[in-house]
């Protein structure tokens, strides 16, 4: 034992192949959430490409650069690389990293799974991409594939439904990942409610993804029957029924909007009290929250649904529901806001980024609450107002706490600061662009233009200009941050184990950047 | 009243961040109502915005009074509370509270919508890929409402018109001061029937019918989009009432169903085939136009070229059944159900005969009657 460490300090992992197989092979989940994150920042990129071409169409009534149905290709694979592609993997790489350091266990509990695991998501993502190339070009009918649109399309749509079958198998297999490790592998003393609230958003997260992934498999799954083997799930004439696959798929979807934030809620939690210099507000209640967040999710998809004809006793059950949920949220943003109070704060990019979380997120709350009102919704539902809504929560809300967190572990990651003044530029720029991009959108919404159209009546053009000029300022601004990583990789100044004053947690007892294998021999946590 | 004031915050709270820019084109809020349930739904949603305004200002206030106050730089040292049962019970509470203070009135809204009883007249809507047919009923009128900007206008290469993508061939028509059910289905995908100022939304589902009402108060044209994607024209399927005071609406109605008497047809007359190529290419560029596209060459990968197609220029009966009863699994609906006798004979009588398709096969509508179930 003490040789195999040994030869570990000094010649690293001489034992591991070197160059482009040492990613292909490795088990070490340090790698792998490299993996991860680079992954899901190149999907981030492809992704953006798609939503700039989208709204260089928007800029102006008419069409000037894009066939109609170009166009819904492009909001349905934007959707998807987005969700699948870009947010979802980069949580899994932040937990990658994260949960073993924050643990203090040596890595996760099934490394070569983890391998695999990733692994698989090269492939998915390279059938989505490879399905615009072919006869009839990708699917067309929106992230949501609602049947039987979904069934009407070209063999775009059977790549589609493949790659949404292998992307839920990796996100499967890195749930039962996490859930493993962080409840077998904890450190001695580290009791359930001592674990950082980062590592228990996930632990909550990664149950919401066992339940509600298979929901997906099979409702595209029936797709795939429907579209070729015979079978009327979705079609009315054959006995079946269009809205089943919408209920199906909002079972999946509701939960999967928290699993694309509960995450981000456990960075922001990190990152306040670190910058505040003062303990997380309500631990416990921040923990409750969660859980009640996660079990809401279970019942209320058909929010997603107010339009398609439920009795009034749905409609009633779900806007409740829905309502009720703000509640824990409440809690979470309260407590935010309470480790603030009569803190000590200081602004380091981070923390600029979990307060520009904070302030959008909850706006994007509102517009949610506005939503859940089942009345104000019909009249809402499928306009720009939604489009709005759901990127605040997702663009200001889980993207943003990505940023957050990159900053805030980069210096531990890579031993090296990254460029403070850069950082403050790329959140200042994200934080206007992004805003001037999307806040327009509720107005659009409002005033009745529908989402997912190529071209719009003349009185939507002036806010689609600004929206447009907004997105690629955004998307522009994005380019900084791959500049600022790279800097700090290349040339960043060397930093201690602990570069914030501030910091709690076993990840900054650590040198920087963290051995290859940490915590070989378990921490005592007190 | 309380859109009066809620339009005034609004100009107050975003005229400064696009101050300069005060057109009338920037609307900041939702169409003005014009049904009772339109109203209801203007009221909620100002109410519900202004207690989000409101717990907004409180929650930031609190935040940014601790950036400014309780900052490393100005000194302030950090105090090392982290809990406070009391106060964490009180802002879980008062929300609850909040909440069904706004519950209540949605609630009543909900039922509202819901009530379509005792309704003065019935109109069933089915949507089509990419257009609307509106059926009356008790008085046994129908007719088709498509998209009337052109093509010209959408690639640039006329100037766009005031109604530009919210104009139609043929609105619907429906009287003021009366309720009107809606039964609302569609054909080949899911479609959503949309009337902002109406506050109407109502997603037509393939073989299930589903209801909704309303009742307009002033006579006037009111605009709308289909609103659940539906395919490459969702964007250019827009829905266009006109509402007419009962008694010009009784004139309408009858000029109507003399017009359709009038266009009735003896199915079992005998067409030439320039008679029958004349319509059949009106139908085509109304019905097929918008996937086989007006030269017949299709989008390739997509939707096949009818010009040089084997069907087109193979056996008649195969191009029937083909036009008649769909392709299952594509986007070739049966146009059995939509188009009659002498539309489908005349239709497939040009799409044989038009382009390079040179097969001088006439279809009669005997023929395509006979094919009838």
């Amino acid at each position: 034992m003490d040789a195999a460490h040994a030869t570990h300090a000094h010649g690293e992992h001489a034992h591991h192949p070197s160059g482009i197989m040492r990613w292909v092979t490795t088990t070490n989940h340090k790698d792998i959430g490299t993996l991860y994150l680079t992954f899901a920042g190149v999907m981030f990129f492809i992704g953006g490409i798609m939503a700039m071409t989208i709204r260089a169409e928007l800029f102006q009534p008419g069409l000037q650069f894009l066939r109609p149905d170009f166009f819904n290709q492009l909001t349905t694979l934007h959707g998807l690389i987005m969700v699948f592609g870009a947010i979802m993997p980069a949580f899994v790489g932040f937990a990658n990293w994260q949960v073993p350091m924050m643990v203090g266990a040596p890595d996760m509990a099934f490394a070569r799974m983890n391998n695999w695991s990733f692994w698989l998501l090269p492939f998915a993502a390279l059938l989505l991409i490879v399905s615009f190339f072919v006869p009839g070009g990708a699917a067309a009918a929106g992230w949501t594939l609602y049947a039987p649109l979904s069934v009407q399309l070209g063999p775009g749509m059977d790549l589609t439904i493949f790659a949404v079958h292998i992307l839920g198998a990796s996100s499967i297999m890195g749930a039962i990942n996490i859930i493993t490790t962080i409840l077998n592998m904890r450190a001695p003393g580290m009791t359930l409610m001592k674990m950082p609230l980062f590592v228990w958003t996930w632990l909550i997260t990664a149950y919401l993804l066992i339940a509600v992934m298979p929901v997906l498999a099979g409702a595209v799954t029936m797709l795939l029957t429907d579209r070729h083997f015979g079978t009327h799930f979705f079609n009315a004439a054959g006995g079946g029924d269009p809205v089943l696959f919408q209920h199906v798929f909002w079972f999946f979807g509701h939960p999967e909007v928290y699993i694309m934030i509960l995450p981000g809620f456990g960075i922001i939690s990190q990152i306040i009290p670190t910058f505040a210099r003062k303990p997380l507000f309500g631990y416990s209640s921040m923990v409750y929250a969660t859980a009640s967040i996660a079990i809401l999710s279970f019942i209320v998809w058909a929010h997603h649904m107010f339009t398609v004809g439920m009795p009034a006793a749905g409609q009633l059950f779900f806007m409740y529901a829905t309502m009720l949920i703000a509640v824990p949220t409440g809690v979470k943003v309260f407590n935010w806001v309470s480790t603030m109070w009569r803190g000590s704060m200081t602004f380091e990019t981070p923390m600029l980024f979990a307060i520009g979380f904070i302030f959008l997120f909850t706006m994007g709350g509102f517009t949610g609450l506005v939503l859940a009102i089942t009345p104000v919704d019909i009249q809402l539902q499928d306009t720009y107002y939604v489009v709005a809504h759901f990127h605040y929560v997702l663009v200001a809300g889980a993207l943003f706490s990505i940023f957050g967190g990159i900053y805030y572990w980069l210096p531990k990651w890579t031993g090296k600061m990254y460029d403070e003044t850069l950082g403050k530029w790329h959140f200042w720029l994200s934080m206007i662009f992004f805003n001037v991009a999307f806040f327009v959108q509720h107005f659009l919404g409002l005033a009745g233009m529908p989402r997912r159209i190529p071209d719009y009546a003349p009185q939507f053009a002036d806010f689609n200009m600004i929206s447009s000029i907004g997105a690629f300022g955004f998307g522009l601004s994005q380019l900084l941050f791959v500049y600022i990583v790279i800097k700090c990789i290349r040339s960043g100044e060397k930093v201690s184990a602990k570069p914030w004053e501030g910091a709690q947690g076993l990840e900054w007892t650590l040198p920087s950047p963290p051995p290859y294998h940490s915590f070989e021999t378990p921490p005592l946590v007190k | 009243m309380t859109n009066k004031i809620v339009k005034r915050g609004m100009a107050l709270l975003f005229s400064s961040v696009y101050a300069g820019a005060a057109q009338s084109a920037y609307e900041l809020n939702l169409q003005p109502p014009e049904t009772p349930i339109a109203h209801q739904i203007y009221d909620l949603h100002t109410l519900i915005l202004l207690v989000c305004v409101f717990i907004f200002c409180v929650v930031f206030g609190v935040m940014f009074y601790a950036i400014f106050k309780h900052r490393k730089s100005v000194g302030h040292k950090a105090a090392q509370f982290h809990e406070n049962t009391t106060i964490e019970i009180i802002w879980t509470i008062i929300p609850f509270f909040i909440l069904v203070g706004m519950a209540y009135p949605a609630t009543k809204t909900v039922l509202a919508m819901k009530n379509t009883s005792n309704p003065d007249m019935t109109i069933k809507i089915t949507g089509y890929q990419w257009k609307w047919k509106y059926d009356y009923l008790q008085d046994g009128i129908g007719f088709y409402s498509m998209l009337a900007t052109t093509q010209d206008q959408i690639y640039g290469r006329a100037p766009k018109d005031e109604h530009y993508l919210l104009e139609v061939d043929k609105p619907l028509v429906v009287p003021t001061g009366k309720k009107i059910r809606l039964l609302i289905t569609a054909d080949d995908v899911i479609h959503s029937w949309w009337v902002p100022a109406f506050g109407v939304k109502q997603d037509a589902i393939v073989g299930f019918i589903r209801d909704t009402w309303f009742e307009v108060e002033k006579p006037g044209i009111y605009r709308g989009q289909c609103a659940e994607l539906c395919g490459k024209d969702h964007g250019f399927m827009p829905i266009v009432v006109e509402a007419k005071e009962p008694k010009d609406y009784e004139i309408w109605l009858a000029e109507q169903k003399q017009a359709q008497a009038a266009t009735k047809v003896d199915v079992n007359k005998t067409f030439t085939l320039d008679e029958l190529k004349a319509q059949g290419e009106k139908v085509f560029n109304t019905t097929c136009a918008a996937c086989h596209q007006v030269n017949g060459k299709g989008i390739p990968g997509t939707f096949p070229a009818l010009d040089g197609s084997k069907i087109a220029n193979g056996p008649k009966a195969d191009h029937l059944n083909i036009v008649m009863n769909g392709k299952p699994g594509t986007a070739m609906v049966a146009f059995s159900t939509q188009l009659s006798d002498i539309e489908l004979a005349s239709v497939i009588t040009y799409e044989r005969n038009a382009w390079g398709n040179k097969t001088g096969d006439a279809i009669q509508p005997s023929e395509v009657k006979a094919l009838r179930k």
